[in-house]
């Protein structure tokens, strides 16, 4: 598994608190049984009108066309546990999320893919989202290792919880090898943890 | 940090060991799975060469894609037949338990877990699905995952987790007349706010959920998640252990008493200590409807809607500026003033036999308005059958209600049950987010299904205390 630490690339502002996964992905393209065409699917209603016809919407715009970070403001991802809105999102290109804040389970997914999903304050976000938007071809860095972000004369610190971290700056982040390989402990616990009784 | 705690508790009994990342590797007692978020997972099995590590613990079935009017095969929606086809492989191959249409036990995930007696105190439970908090109603520790950690659970049983924080959230006192589980859940996210929970599983406890059924303390629980708490409990008690007694997968004869005697220790300690600690009291909780696109953004029924530009905090004014915009609606109207199109009960908040009892004495004798299309979706095959013997569905269908198969149906719309262009819904679910029932342009109303049912009759928004039950 691939180490994380740096993340490197334009930005593309995505404003706005509490946008939520029926925004992010909407429910119908919950029905494909792979995720490999939700990159196609990112913010579609709000990118598309229903004859087709494109809205306004940063994801739409040629100057953030490539982009890889995407500059989120309050409780970005919040509403379900559908992990089809962080693979959309990475399908698209996103490699890495800042936020003044993520919902927790949106978050969690974000890290299962490898993608950091890292936390400013309010005032850092604003500066950044307006950077990118006054200068979208500026190169942001998200650097992990020193819990940064740098973007041309800005550099701002961000956070995201230790665990979540360390997954990714020692290439741990896909977390299933590392649980099946414990599987005697794991027997040893269902022996005597609560069980729902009776096989169908 | 929190100490005593059910929370404490349950997770220690489930913490098997540390992760090099830091995390730690957590038991899960039961996972539940359904039909969207598990193809994915399974595919990932098969490339790793895994097997599901415990299928005895794992139990599936199908409610998102599910059409509600008929449930014959193949689906008319080629793309949700294939999805059926692909959970009955994935289920076979690997071995799973399955709830399909042919078992009579089929419905929405957090319904038939409880009514089936698969949830019960003490566990860990997690399901590719944010509503898993409904089981916390059990004392249970249950929470949403994505599909990478179905994944996990399925080759290993186990997550790989970080503790969250307690927060004790106490309603005291008495609910007023007509104020449900329901409003309480939308009070306690209004207040608490839809990020308020981040990071924290909230503990629910004092008068109000001591006296409350187990239905609706799934209720609240159930809406954990819109408050941003990933998990929310109430410690288990004799109105549990009742409503688990004889339920097909509890514990039977002499298991029964060991069960209770297990279930009682993980209640949470008198001495318990918590990371923070809110009160409200029960006056204060009135019939609460949503008017915009969170389900924070609630009032009271008598109340008028509100006025962003009061608002301190920019975010939330912007948010609630972009509500208006989209509902369509003006600060300051009256709530009860607002028209609907739709009326849908039903969704795993409230598709349950208490839920629909409540919608029928409303409904009973009296007509669904002309212009409103009203439905009922029970919760599960259990839910709809048990409505059936006390004759709801009648009183239902007589006062003009269509009368559904089991499902998630306008929850989130993913079968044929759908706004249309910018229709407006009074609907007993849990998410009013832009789009979620169906249209990117249709609107939605949470409130209770007595509401709901108030609001179909009359064709606007409507207080239910002004109508005599019967
Ligand atoms: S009823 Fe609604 S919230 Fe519940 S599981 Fe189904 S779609 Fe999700």
């Amino acid at each position: 598994m691939s180490k994380v630490v740096h993340v490197k690339g334009r930005a593309v502002p995505v404003i706005g608190d509490d946008i939520d996964t029926d925004r992010i992905i909407p429910a119908r393209y919950l029905k494909e049984i792979t995720f490999s065409r939700m990159g196609e699917y990112p913010f579609y209603d709000e990118r598309f009108n229903a004859d087709g016809s494109k809205k306004d919407h940063a994801f739409n715009k040629t100057e953030f066309q490539g982009a890889s970070i995407l500059l989120g403001n309050v409780n970005f991802g919040c509403g379900s546990s559908r992990e089809h809105a962080p693979q959309s999102l990475v399908r698209w290109g996103i490699r890495a999320l800042v936020a003044e804040s993520f919902a927790e389970i949106f978050a969690g997914n974000c890290v299962m893919l490898g993608t950091p999903a890292v936390v400013a304050s309010k005032a850092d976000v604003a500066a950044l989202q307006q950077l990118a938007r006054q200068a979208p071809e500026t190169e942001f860095l998200v650097d992990l290792e020193n819990l940064e972000v740098r973007a041309g004369t800005l550099t701002v610190k961000v956070n995201m919880p230790a665990s979540r971290r360390n997954a990714l700056i020692e290439g741990s982040w896909d977390s299933t090898s590392l649980l099946v390989a414990n599987s005697g402990l794991v027997a040893k616990a269902a022996a005597h943890l609560p069980h729902p009784s009776g096989r169908l | 940090m929190a100490k005593g705690t059910l929370y404490n508790k349950v997770w220690d009994a489930h913490a098997i060991a540390q992760l090099p990342t830091g995390q730690t590797q957590l038991f899960i007692g039961l996972h539940l799975v359904h039909e969207v978020t598990s193809p994915q997972a399974f595919d990932m099995l098969r490339e790793r060469g895994l097997k599901v590590a415990y299928p005895d613990r794992t139990f599936a079935t199908m409610d998102h894609i599910v059409p509600t009017r008929s449930q014959a095969r193949p689906f008319q929606d080629g793309e949700a037949e294939l999805m059926m086809q692909a959970i009955e492989r994935n289920t076979k191959e690997f071995g799973v338990n399955f709830f399909d249409f042919a078992s009579g036990r089929q419905g929405v995930v957090h319904i038939i877990g409880p009514e089936l007696g698969l949830t019960q105190p003490g566990m860990t439970i997690a399901c590719g699905d944010s509503h898993t908090s409904t089981h916390g109603a059990f004392g249970t520790l249950a929470f949403g995952i994505g599909t990478s950690q179905v994944r996990d659970v399925l080759a290993s049983q186990c997550l790989s987790m970080d503790a969250m924080k307690v927060r004790r959230v106490e309603v005291n006192g008495q609910l007023k007349t007509g104020v449900t589980a329901k409003d309480v859940a939308l009070f306690l996210i209004n207040r608490l706010g839809v990020k308020g929970g981040i990071g924290y599983a909230y503990e629910y406890a004092g008068q109000v959920f001591d006296e409350m059924g187990m239905e609706g303390r799934m209720t609240v629980c159930n809406m954990a998640i819109e408050g941003g708490a990933r998990a929310g409990y109430i410690n288990p008690d004799q109105t549990t252990f009742d409503y688990l007694k004889g339920k097909e997968h509890a514990p039977k004869a002499a298991d029964w008493e060991q069960a209770v005697a297990r279930w009682k220790s993980y209640a949470s300690d008198a001495d318990a200590s918590y990371d923070d600690m809110v009160r409200y009291d029960a006056s204060e909780i009135e019939p609460m409807v949503t008017w915009g696109v969170t389900p924070g953004q609630s009032v009271g029924v008598s109340e008028k809607l509100p006025n962003p530009e009061a608002i301190a905090d920019d975010g939330e004014k912007q948010s609630a500026l972009l509500a208006f915009r989209h509902m369509k609606l003006s600060p300051g109207q009256k709530t009860a003033d607002i028209k609907i199109d739709v009326a849908f009960i039903g969704s795993c908040t409230n598709g349950r036999i208490s839920d629909l009892r409540a919608a029928a004495a409303i409904a009973k004798g009296r007509k669904v308005a002309a212009n409103v299309q009203a439905f009922v979706v029970p919760g599960s095959m259990l839910v709809r059958k048990q409505a059936m013997e006390e004759g709801l569905d009648k009183v239902f269908i007589e006062a003009g209600f269509e009368w559904r198969e089991a499902g998630c149906s306008m929850c989130l719309a993913m079968n044929p049950d759908q706004l249309k262009g910018d229709q407006i819904s009074a609907s007993s679910s849990n998410r009013n987010f832009i789009g979620r029932q169906g249209s990117s342009t249709g609107r939605t109303l949470l409130m209770s299904p007595a509401m709901v049912a108030a609001a179909a009759v009359a064709g606007h928004v409507a207080d239910v205390r002004e109508f005599a039950t019967h």
